[in-house]
């Protein structure tokens, strides 16, 4: 019994990581039909520098993690609004050179990341309370888990308040829905385009910082890794919903660790069958409602 | 137009004999080619440039010709490089002469990347756009993980296999011999090349290209263009596992890094770079990636570079970090690629006028569809 609640609270806490890099992902995509293959790289750059800073403001302490979170919020928006800027809204609407650019991107910035930081994963150092862990029901739960599901759930309320009582959450929201009629409403979503980048690279960045709490080093690689299965818990959950991203997100993540506990280490398999078993009964995801 | 055609195969035909030549002469080009080409170093760069352009070619057909976006044709090199190699190595005999095993075991990958292809092409083709890209970047995620496990102790895991000389004639093995590799990765090249005119010309490839075009004018016309479109795929997987073949000869063995998402993503890169929609595009990208690949990496590791400051030494000595901005840049701003350019002046219109051409039109259609059947549904 204490396995379970373990493998099932793991997984909500790895599906809270996915679902600050499937969020960004999915709204973009909804909003643009652009799959971003640079998410993983803002990720990456979010944890990176988010550890630079945290370890010079306090190895190890709250307020370095917290200063370290900061800093992956705020450089994930700030690449994910450059690389909107520069590249993307240069060819507005010809998605497949969109898609394209964000794959260049993505390992051009990956290499990049390399050669500053090396290929190697650097440790990190923790917060002392959060490499202890907490009982629950017998099962010993590693507290990181806790800030995992925290912070994820801040995020996803946050994202939707800002989607259902502003105003540009509004015209987000109507342009996922149709963006030809928005825009013939007179409304300029080119703005919305910009803050859909903004959020998503923030989410995602935070994301690095919880990634390197999580696996306990930060590397070049590691948004890369995870962008694949953000892409599953994506296409899962349905292209361009919230709440589909939100609840693929834990179930790809328990159903992971479930199968890699129980069925030797098959996870990635199985997640994989079940994108492709999703996707031929509906095409459309859990939750989505376009896509042919 | 038969004259264009007869000048067609006449330059065809100098371009292979010369390609053949290569290693009985003393050519040397400087910054482009590590040696002279009758140099073994040399000859290894070109047969696996070869092998690429070979690779490149047969993704032109899924993703230029059939404008599928697929992320995951290296499955298909993978799978023509894993199976040679772990039929030489564990299922055959020792006993077989090496020569028959190599054979036996070529016959059989070639059934192997053919089932492979058609079940993974008829699963993944029932969905369309960004669905089939993600549905083929799952199943070549779904290899890449079999394959770094270890499966059935068959893959040997991050390792990969590698074939010992006793599996391989000897005329195919060491330093010496290693201009009848590049010339079987030549004759790999030409095969690949001749299969994708092949297709391409026929009924097939035009019912293919109008699919891209326009998928409901197809159908109104009574035409399949599932089935189709599954011809074109398995022929493109086939052909991507020959390729592997060559490179499991070339390097004498396969590591896990052909089936990765990564390698998909390069071999994008290539044919973009070489111009979408071009059959030598696909070729001269394959060419040109690999050899500034090489060219970088040597780069990277000269006094030049290591004399500058930081700044610019880090991203210089990276030769992905280049490429990758190289391709931004040709998306962005030549999006025919080298093909596409060089087309254009060819036609002597002044460049950027005939945008419409080409891969750019080849490119905008792939994804066109299914979104035209989105707004439908609303």
């Amino acid at each position: 019994m204490s396995t379970v609640i373990l493998l099932l609270l793991t997984g909500v806490g790895l599906g809270a990581l996915y679902f600050l890099v499937a969020s960004g992902l999915s709204l973009i995509y909804g909003l643009m039909h652009v799959l971003n293959f640079a998410h993983g790289a803002f990720l990456t750059l979010g944890g990176l520098l988010g550890w630079e800073v945290g370890r010079r403001v306090g190895d190890g302490t709250w307020t370095g993690l917290v200063a370290s979170m900061i800093t992956g919020l705020i450089v994930g928006a700030l690449f994910a609004v450059v690389t909107e800027l520069l590249f993307i809204r240069r060819l507005y609407n010809r998605h497949i050179e969109q898609v394209l650019v964000t794959v260049g991107l993505g390992l051009a910035a990956v290499a990049l990341f390399e050669g500053i930081w090396g290929t190697d994963p650097i440790i990190t150092n923790k917060v002392p309370w959060l490499r202890q862990t907490t009982t629950v029901l017998g099962a010993r739960i590693p507290n990181h888990i806790w800030l995992l599901i925290v912070v994820a759930g801040l995020v996803l309320l946050a994202i939707v308040a800002f989607l259902r009582y502003t105003r540009y959450g509004l015209i987000i929201r109507a342009g996922v829905e149709n963006r030809t009629m928005v825009t013939a409403l007179g409304i300029d979503v080119r703005t919305s385009f910009t803050l859909v980048f903004a959020i998503g690279g923030a989410a995602a960045g935070l994301g690095g910082v919880l990634a390197s709490v999580y696996y306990g080093n930060v590397s070049a690689h590691q948004g890369t890794s995870m962008l694949i299965y953000a892409f599953i818990v994506t296409v899962i959950g349905g292209l361009g919903s919230l709440t589909g991203a939100a609840v693929a997100s834990v179930l790809v993540a328990v159903l992971q660790q479930l199968a890699n506990f129980y069925l030797g280490g098959t996870g990635d398999l199985i997640i994989v069958l079940a994108l492709a078993g999703v996707l031929l009964v509906r095409p459309s995801g859990l939750m989505g409602r376009k896509l042919a | 137009m038969i004259t264009s055609q007869r000048i067609t195969y006449a330059v065809f035909a100098v371009l292979v004999t010369v390609a053949a030549l290569l290693p009985k002469l003393n050519l040397n080009i400087p910054g482009v080619l590590p040696g002279p080409t009758y140099t073994p170093g040399t000859q290894q760069v070109l047969a696996y440039a070869f092998l690429i352009a070979a690779l490149a070619l047969s993704y032109h057909l899924v993703f230029g010709l059939a404008g599928m976006l697929s992320f995951g044709h290296a499955m298909f090199f993978g799978a023509g490089a894993y199976g040679l190699a772990i039929i030489l190595k564990r299922l055959l005999p020792a006993e077989l002469p090496s020569g028959v095993a190599l054979l036996i075991a070529v016959a059989f990958t070639f059934v192997l990347a053919f089932v492979v292809a058609l079940g993974v092409g008829a699963l993944a083709l029932r969905v369309t756009g960004i669905t089939f890209a993600m549905v083929t970047l799952a199943c070549a995620q779904a290899m890449n993980v079999l394959v770094r496990r270890n499966t059935g102790g068959l893959t040997g895991g991050e390792e990969g296999v590698s074939i010992t000389s006793a599996m391989v004639p000897s005329a195919l093995i060491g330093v010496r011999n290693s201009v009848n590799l590049y010339w079987i990765a030549l004759a790999i090249l030409v095969i690949v090349y001749l299969a994708t005119v092949w297709v391409e010309s026929s009924r097939v490839g035009h019912v293919a290209a109008a699919a891209r075009e326009n998928e409901l004018r197809v159908r109104v016309i009574g035409l399949r263009p599932y089935t189709v479109r599954l011809f074109v795929f398995t022929a493109a997987g086939v052909l991507a596992a020959i390729a592997g073949m060559g490179m499991v000869l070339l390097q004498s063995g396969t590591t896990p890094r052909v089936t990765s998402a990564d390698f998909t993503l390069t071999l994008l890169v290539i044919v973009v770079l070489g111009g979408v929609g071009f059959r030598w595009g696909a070729i001269v990208g394959g060419l040109v990636y690999t050899l500034l690949d090489k060219r970088l990496s040597d780069l990277a590791s000269s006094s030049l570079i290591e004399s500058l400051p930081s700044v610019l030494r880090v991203p210089l000595s990276e030769p992905v970090f280049i490429l990758g901005m190289i391709f931004v840049l040709i998306v962005m701003f030549l999006p025919g690629g080298i093909a596409g350019v060089a087309d254009r002046l060819r036609r002597g219109a002044p460049a950027g006028s005939s945008l419409e051409e080409a891969g750019e039109a080849n490119a905008d259609t792939v994804l066109a569809e299914p979104e035209e059947s989105t707004h439908e549904h609303q």
